[in-house]
């Protein structure tokens, strides 16, 4: 089935088994390995890239729903030559060990800021409360997104230091 | 005749010039892990377009395929070959080493009609597509003759014997010991079975170079991978070329490799084409080995003042039929308390369930969650605090064999620990501190796993750029190899950092054991400055026997380096233009480490202290880990930032060992009730509080030339107890039974009437 | 996956038609619960109708006060609606309880409430399962069932549902709008949508094949304080053991039951002037546990009188 599909800015035109997920696509079509096939049922969150600017897990959606949609993965994130603050603060915090988690995790926190500036709650926000940016509300905001590794520390420290850096 | 004390001599890492050494740089290849751009074993390019396998496991845990209908897999669209064990490729029968000297036998895929376990690989589907391929996997039907698996460990304890070749350790009379005792605990603690669940799932990639079979997959050891895969396929191991150069995780799980890469490398060899198969998430969870479940009575016996006089640790454990692998959960306890009488030991089952094996610290995450938990007890019947007693009970020597300590800084772990987290704060009588619905308690325990070296090789060469090379089949799995592996090179030749590049996970290179037991670092990065100091020797007497040079002529045990300059006196020049002059095709040494013999002379081990503060609510029985720190004291330590991420990693499993993870067996199919990540509950953010790990300074010139120790496993040990401990101090309620789930504790506090 | 063909509906008229006439079709929105199960190969639709951009998403007043949640609407959308986080607390609070923050951008409304159970013998396809295969027999029954249902489960099955949302949804008093594939629009309560499982597990709905879930509709809230409780394994991420959701004196229990248990009964002692401890005492005389979920029993006793109490406290 015909899809045009928007890939970190770029279009891109396939034909796609129905049965392929974005995940998939991304992974074995276009060869943008960065998104992570961890568990391939939305429990994991490795593969967790934007779409319209949301991150979603690519792997329980289906490439052809996505016609005419705008996909950031994490190669559209930044570069080895260019680093996105999110990659630096990465990398100075040493949030990650085997890596694999990575570039989900990274392109959660661009969606989890982007939901935080526009207040989107979580169960740790006190019902009517705007959002803050405490370690415990960050916490719950990355809890989709599992390092088995369990940087988890690190990685809290990386987003704070990040969103102070992008402020 | 090799010793410690040949280790003696001075070294760059000790004099560590330039503090590189220990320095929390950033990690090698963490730009391409930030960008996505490290190709893990799925994911290398292959020459040509892939196909896709995909592995069927068996829906019985023991008995026999009776009947294999693949016609309709065959006629599924895009397929290319369906094999059961009436098709599959011939392949070398089990345990053969053609080559007498391999590191592994042939472990044959889709071996006979038996079948050992649950989700055992029993068909293999290659298609054009993964869509296709997965779609035709489906259509695979198999019938089996069935028998009742044999898999209810609780109900075999009474037939389980002593592991092969073991016998329990007995000191003094334990019996006697403990009966005289003023103060008794004798407890039984479970752990359950738990899964590695490694973010990648084990993947490999296959294709053939004409005779050569180029294989990147996803293991922990280069080795045994690459030999196993050539016995298995019948070819000779030099013509196995195994690549594993960025591994998603291990934990001891991927110490072995599995069904994948030799089903990929026989659908390469049969098609012609690269073959590439993954596990699903739900196939690594009996397809893979795992942490097996514990039975653990542990008896302690004490006078009024706290001195233990007996101490017991017995651990019942499984293991698959075909397998020996023992959970030793009762070995860490030998060494850590001075007891004058002492009995320890194991017990194994053989069970129709998939092969047991090593898992992140294997033996003390287990046995201190026991152990560990018995002392918190027995402190209170003392009316003791649990680090006093700690300390009351610290030996001299080693406690089981009169050996003395190569270092030890365990009481001093404690005690800093104790000041850094605010233990005075701590209130003895449970159920005392209150914040919002919480009930809040604090919890220690100590931290103890052994340190080891084993014999690698390492090459290192300086190309005609100064660029320094280090080349060796050892594998980085988060651990942070690469990165101590450039600091050492760096550091050892006096370049840039930026200046070294470092070459691992390929069979090709000079072999080292890999990434397990918490010795990676010390035994790999230990071969690498052997190799530096090697290539410091060669650079030296290349300069000096060189006309062209200005150090020439000049004693090679006077040539300094610094920045990449090689100079005697003022007589200098860069590496770059020595290479480019006198050796154009670059300079390469191989150096190696080897166990010193004389080391079995120290008892050497890594040591830490564990605080932890958890909130428990009564009314649900839910925990949250508010905070956790541990202090560490684990020898010199390489890099601050990986050290301290691989402890603080530890940390947070031992959490999880005593909250979240379990997978209960369904006795009546011999498989697991957890088979995917929604339902094996690993750690997420949220449970998980503020943790920290500090690292002591330490040398411990007994471990290696280095002075340095492995802390991959340190972290995990004892971490788990100091939950549970905690628990308990929040609210007054022990759980034996891990993990300590909502419903157990429940149980519990309703009947402290709370 | 089985190969199936897709289409992206061009009305919600039009998508109740087409999946009528056309063997094994299946509408997709979201498709977080739907995806994962079909590669298990435990939903194998022949045909999938994108319903996610027909123009269900808005979130809007009604004309009695109340409060109109187009189906398509994501669940995060839902949560972040500033009329449910004044007015419907207990809606924002249950739904950011439930999976991750980026399954909540995925998922939609009717998806959220057509989610099957997370059983996990419904998981393992190697188990007997009468909702996979009617018939096959019941593996949970004499399994680890720690998880399974205290109220209206049957021999056939004992698996819960385990939508955060949907439990705040039955507090409420919410109704369902569907549209028939004769394009019959038509409006029932949530908490009729789900059947109890008796003898046919598999048959899960109200709903008739091809019927499109258009709405959920909110009443104006009750008079009183709401929230919502879950307890877990883990701190996120992860299905609950139980939940509750208040709402003034209406009250909704989740993972108890095969549909989101109305606790009727509690109500009426509550109405009556009982204590919050006693009127889930009162409900939980109905609780039938099966012994590795007998602690299910005190939990929701606990977890609901706290949770009365802390509504209470916010009213």
């Amino acid at each position: 089935m015909r899809t045009t599909i928007t890939v970190n800015g770029e279009a891109r035109s396939l034909d796609l088994d129905t049965r392929t997920t974005l995940l998939d696509m991304l992974r074995e079509h276009l060869k943008l390995t960065g998104a992570k096939k961890g568990c391939d049922h939305g429990q994991c969150g490795a593969c967790t890239v934007l779409v319209n600017g949301a991150r979603i897990n690519s792997c329980l959606t289906l490439a052809v729903s996505h016609d005419g949609d705008e996909v950031v993965s994490i190669e559209g994130v930044g570069t080895v030559g260019r680093l996105h603050p999110v990659q630096q603060a990465f990398l100075a915090e040493d949030a990650f060990q085997c890596g694999y988690c990575t570039p989900g995790q990274i392109c959660s926190t661009l969606g989890m800021l982007r939901e935080l500036e526009a207040g989107v709650p979580s169960q740790e926000t006190a019902p009517g409360a705007k959002p803050d940016f405490t370690g415990a509300e960050i916490r719950e905001r990355m809890s989709g997104n599992i390092c088995r590794c369990t940087a988890y520390p690190q990685i809290i420290a990386a987003i704070q230091r990040a969103a102070e850096e992008m402020a | 005749m090799t010793s410690v004390h040949d280790w003696d001599v001075t070294n760059p890492v000790k004099t560590n010039r330039t503090g590189l050494i220990g320095k929390a740089v950033e990690r090698y290849e963490g730009p391409l892990k930030v960008t996505g751009t490290a190709p893990y074993a799925y994911e290398v390019q292959p020459p040509s377009p892939p196909a896709y396998g995909v592995m069927v496991g068996a829906a019985i845990a023991a008995g026999r395929i009776t009947g294999a209908d693949i016609a309709a897999a065959e006629a599924s669209p895009g397929v290319l070959a369906v094999w059961t064990h009436l098709n599959v490729p011939k392949q070398a029968p089990r345990g053969t080493k053609a080559h007498p000297r391999s590191s592994a036998g042939s472990r044959p895929a889709l071996e006979d009609e038996r079948v050992a376990y649950f989700g055992q690989p029993v068909a293999f589907v290659i298609a054009d597509t993964l869509e296709n391929a997965v779609a035709a996997s489906h259509l695979v039907k198999l019938t089996y003759d069935a028998d009742a698996p044999d898999v209810d460990f609780l109900a075999r304890l009474d037939e389980a014997g002593q592991p092969p070749g073991e016998q329990d350790v007995e000191i003094g009379d334990f019996a006697a010991g403990f009966a005289a005792a003023a103060v008794q605990v004798d407890g039984t603690w479970t752990t359950p079975i738990q899964n590695h669940c490694q973010m990648e799932p084990c993947a490999s990639l296959v294709w053939f170079e004409g005779d050569k079979c180029i294989a990147h997959t996803s293991v922990q050891m280069v080795k045994p991978a690459q030999h196993g895969l050539a016995e298995t396929i019948g070819i000779p191991r030099d013509n196995v070329h195994l690549m594993t150069r960025y591994i998603g995780g291990g934990f001891g799980g991927k110490g072995q490799t599995y069904d994948d890469l030799t089903l990929a490398a026989l659908g390469a060899k049969a098609l012609g084409r690269p073959v590439k198969v993954a596990f699903t998430r739900q196939q690594m969870m009996h397809g893979t080995v795992h942490r097996p479940a514990t039975v653990q009575r542990v008896r302690l016996g004490a006078s009024r003042d706290g001195t233990l006089d007996a101490m017991s640790m017995m651990t019942w454990t499984h293991c698959h039929k075909g397998g020996n692998f023992t959970e030793h959960a009762s070995n860490f306890c030998r060494a850590l308390y001075a007891a004058p009488n002492r009995l320890t030991g194991h017990r194994l089952v053989r069970l129709d369930l998939p092969a047991a094996g090593a898992m992140r610290a294997p033996g003390e995450a287990s046995g201190t969650m026991s152990l560990e938990c018995a002392m918190d007890e027995l402190a209170e019947k003392l009316g003791l605090d649990p680090l006093e007693l700690r300390i009351r009970n610290e030996p001299a020597v080693d406690p089981e064999n009169g050996r003395p300590f190569s270092m030890r800084q365990l009481v001093r772990c404690l005690k800093e620990g104790a000041q850094l987290f605010g233990w005075d704060r701590r209130l003895p009588t449970p159920g005392q501190v209150r914040d919002g619905r919480w009930l809040v308690g604090m919890g220690m325990a100590a931290a103890i796993r052994g340190n080891f070296l084993l014999p690698a090789k390492c090459s290192f060469t300086v190309e005609p750029d100064g660029t320094i090379v280090v080349r060796q089949g050892m594998t980085d799995i988060g651990t942070g190899t690469y990165t101590v592996l450039a600091q050492i090179a760096a550091e050892t030749l006096a370049v840039p950092l930026g200046q070294v590049r470092v070459e691992i996970g390929d069979s090709e290179l000079p072999p080292a054991p890999g990434s397990g037991g918490q010795f990676g670092a010390a035994t790999a990065g230990s071969a690498a400055l052997m190799a530096g100091m090697k290539l410091r020797t060669a650079i030296a007497e290349l300069a000096t026997g060189d006309p062209g040079s200005p150090l020439h002529a000049g004693a090679p045990d006077e040539v300094t380096f610094q920045d990449g300059v090689i100079a005697i006196s003022n007589r200098s020049e860069t590496l770059s233009d020595l290479i480019r002059r006198a050796a154009p095709d670059g300079l390469t040494v191989e150096g190696e480490v080897r166990p010193a013999q004389d080391a079995q002379q120290w008892s050497t081990q890594t040591y830490g202290s564990h605080f932890v503060e958890v909130g428990v609510d009564p009314v649900t029985g839910e925990v949250r880990v508010r905070r956790m720190l541990g202090v560490f004291a684990a020898g010199r330590i390489l890099n601050a930032a990986t050290a301290r991420s691989q402890l603080t990693g530890g940390m947070i499993w031992g959490a999880a060992s005593a909250l979240t993870e379990a997978n209960p067996v369904d006795v009546r199919y011999g498989s697991f009730l957890n088979q995917d990540l929604a339902q094996y509950l690993v750690p997420v953010q949220a449970d998980i509080g503020e943790v920290d790990a500090i690292m002591l300074d330490e040398v411990d010139d007994k471990a290696n030339p280095m002075g340095i120790k492995g802390v991959g496993e340190l972290g995990n040990s004892g971490a788990g107890a100091a939950v549970a401990n905690a628990v308990y101090n929040a609210c007054g309620v022990r759980v034996r039974d891990y993990p300590i789930t909502p419903d157990k504790l429940l149980a519990g506090l309703i009947a402290q009437g709370r | 996956m089985r190969p199936f063909t897709y289409e992206r509906a061009t009305s919600a008229e039009a998508a109740a038609r087409a999946a009528a006439l056309t063997p094994g079709a299946r509408f997709i929105a979201g498709g977080t619960n739907l995806i994962d199960l079909m590669k298990l190969e435990i939903e194998t639709p022949a045909h999938l109708i994108d319903v996610s951009r027909l123009p269900m998403a808005a979130i809007e007043p009604t004309a009695v006060g109340g409060l109109r949640i187009g189906a398509a609407a994501s669940n995060s959308a839902v949560a972040a609606d500033a009329t449910v986080r004044a007015r419907y607390p207990v809606l924002s609070e249950a739904i950011v309880a439930g999976g991750s923050p980026q399954l909540r951008n995925k998922a939609s409304v009717a998806g959220n409430l057509l989610q099957r159970t997370r059983c996990p013998y419904f998981y393992d396809t190697t188990k007997p399962c009468n909702k996979r295969r009617p018939g096959a027999g019941c593996a949970a029954l004499e399994g680890l069932n720690r998880n399974a249902a205290i109220f209206g489960a049957s021999r056939a099955c004992i698996a819960t549902h385990t939508s955060d949302m949907a439990v705040a949804l039955v507090a409420l008093d919410a109704r369902v709008e569907a549209l028939s594939p004769s394009g019959q629009p038509r409006s029932f309560p949530v908490s009729e949508l789900h059947y109890l499982p008796g003898d046919t597990p598999h048959l899960e709905t109200e709903l008739i094949p091809g019927e499109l879930i258009t709405a959920v509709v909110l009443p104006p809230p009750p008079a009183g304080g709401q929230t919502y409780r879950k307890v877990r394994d883990r701190a996120s991420y992860a299905g609950g053991l139980a939940s509750v959701a208040v709402a003034g004196g209406q009250v909704a229990l989740g993972m108890v039951a095969h549909k989101p248990w109305r606790a009727s009964a509690a109500e009426g002692a509550l109405a009556a002037g009982a204590s919050p401890a006693e009127a889930i005492a009162r409900e939980l005389e109905g609780a039938s546990p099966l012994g590795r979920n007998d602690f299910k029993v005190p939990l929701v006793a606990r977890l609901t009188a706290a949770a009365i109490d802390d509504a209470n406290g916010r009213g």
